[in-house]
C-alpha cells in the first residue's frame, strides 16, 4: 500500500515515485516516524511558550515528554541496526506541512491560540495513527521497528483520546 | 551505668516484651509477600491473584516511558520514570482501581483480600 492513501489531501505533495511499489522501505520509515515526532515535539514547545491554560500546558509536556522519548528510542533503534533514516517526500510533506501550521498558530493567542492548537493536535495524531496503522506498520521489515512503531501507535492512540479530551473541555 | 538508668533499660525491656506478647505469632499470619507488576508496551501486566494488607508491590517499567500507578482511590500515586522499580505496602482491603495518570487507556484493578 501506498503512503498516498493514508495521508490526508494536505500532505500529498509526496511524490509516489520516490517510494516503492509495496510500500516505503524501514530507512524512509524510520525518517518518517521521527519526523512526526519531532513536529509534536515543536508544536508541544510552542504551546508550553504561549499558552496560560493549565490542562494545555500540562497535554503539551506530555507531548514533548513521550515524543522526545519516543525519537530518542528510535534514534538508538536505528544506530543499533546500523540504518541510516532516509528523506523522502512525505517526511518534506509533513515538515511542510508543520511548519505552516505553526506559523498559523503564533498569530494566534489565549483561548483561541489553545483551542487551534488542541484541535490541530486532534487532526494531527488522527493522521499520523491513521499512517501508522494502515502503512508504516505493515510495511516494516524490521522486528524492531514494528514493534517500536506499535508502541507507539498505542501511545499515540492515547494522545488523540487525551487531545479530544481537552478540547472537550475548552469549548 | 547508674542504678536509674539500669532501672529504665529494664522497665524498657519488660515494656518491649509486653508488646511482643500482644502481637500476633508469625505462625498466625501468613508472611507477608512482595510481587512484581511489570509496565512493557503501554500496558499493566498480570497483578498477583493472592494479595493480602502488607504484602508489597514493585511496579516496574520496563517501558522507554514515564508512567505512574495511580489508585482511583488516591490510596496510591506512584511515579515510574523510564526504567523505574518503585516498591509499595499495600495497607487496607478492598478493590482498587488504578491507571497510568499519562496514559488513561492503561488501567488495572488490584484485589486485596
Amino acid at each position: 500500500m501506498k503512503l498516498t492513501i493514508a495521508l490526508p489531501a494536505a500532505l500529498l505533495v509526496m511524490a509516489a515515485p520516490a517510494m516503492a511499489a509495496d510500500g516505503p522501505t524501514d530507512p524512509q520509515i524510520a525518517h518518517i516516524a521521527y519526523t512526526a515526532g519531532a513536529i509534536d515535539i515543536a508544536a508541544g514547545k510552542q504551546a508550553l511558550a504561549r499558552s496560560h491554560n493549565k490542562e494545555v500546558r500540562s497535554f503539551a509536556q506530555e507531548m514533548v515528554r513521550d515524543h522526545q522519548a519516543v525519537n530518542d528510542k528510535a534514534l538508538a533503534l536505528v544506530k543499533k541496526l546500523h540504518v541510516t533514516p532516509q528523506d523522502n517526500p512525505t517526511s518534506d510533506a509533513l515538515s511542510k506541512q508543520a511548519k505552516a501550521t505553526l506559523d498559523k498558530l503564533s498569530h494566534l493567542s489565549g483561548s483561541a491560540y489553545d483551542r487551534a492548537y488542541v484541535a490541530n493536535e486532534v487532526a494531527y495524531h488522527n493522521t499520523v495513527n491513521g499512517a501508522l496503522e494502515k502503512t508504516l506498520i505493515p510495511s516494516a521489515d524490521n522486528a524492531e521497528l514494528k514493534s517500536l512503531l506499535e508502541t507507539g501507535l498505542t501511545l499515540f492512540r492515547e494522545h488523540e483520546a487525551h487531545a479530544e479530551h481537552v478540547a472537550k473541555d475548552l469549548k | 551505668m547508674s542504678p536509674r538508668t539500669s532501672n529504665n533499660v529494664r522497665t524498657l525491656a519488660l515494656l518491649c516484651a509486653g508488646a511482643a506478647l500482644l502481637l500476633p505469632s508469625p505462625s498466625a499470619a501468613a508472611a507477608p509477600h512482595t510481587y512484581a507488576v511489570v509496565i512493557d508496551k503501554m500496558k499493566f501486566g498480570p497483578v498477583p491473584a493472592q494479595l493480602h494488607p502488607g504484602d508489597s508491590i514493585v511496579w516496574v517499567n520496563h517501558d522507554f516511558l514515564r508512567h505512574t500507578a495511580t489508585a482511583a482511590d488516591h490510596s496510591f500515586d506512584i511515579d515510574l520514570p523510564a526504567g523505574a522499580k518503585v516498591k509499595m505496602v499495600v495497607k487496607a482491603k478492598g478493590r482498587i482501581n488504578f491507571v497510568c495518570r499519562y496514559h488513561p487507556g492503561m488501567r488495572g484493578v488490584l484485589l486485596v483480600q
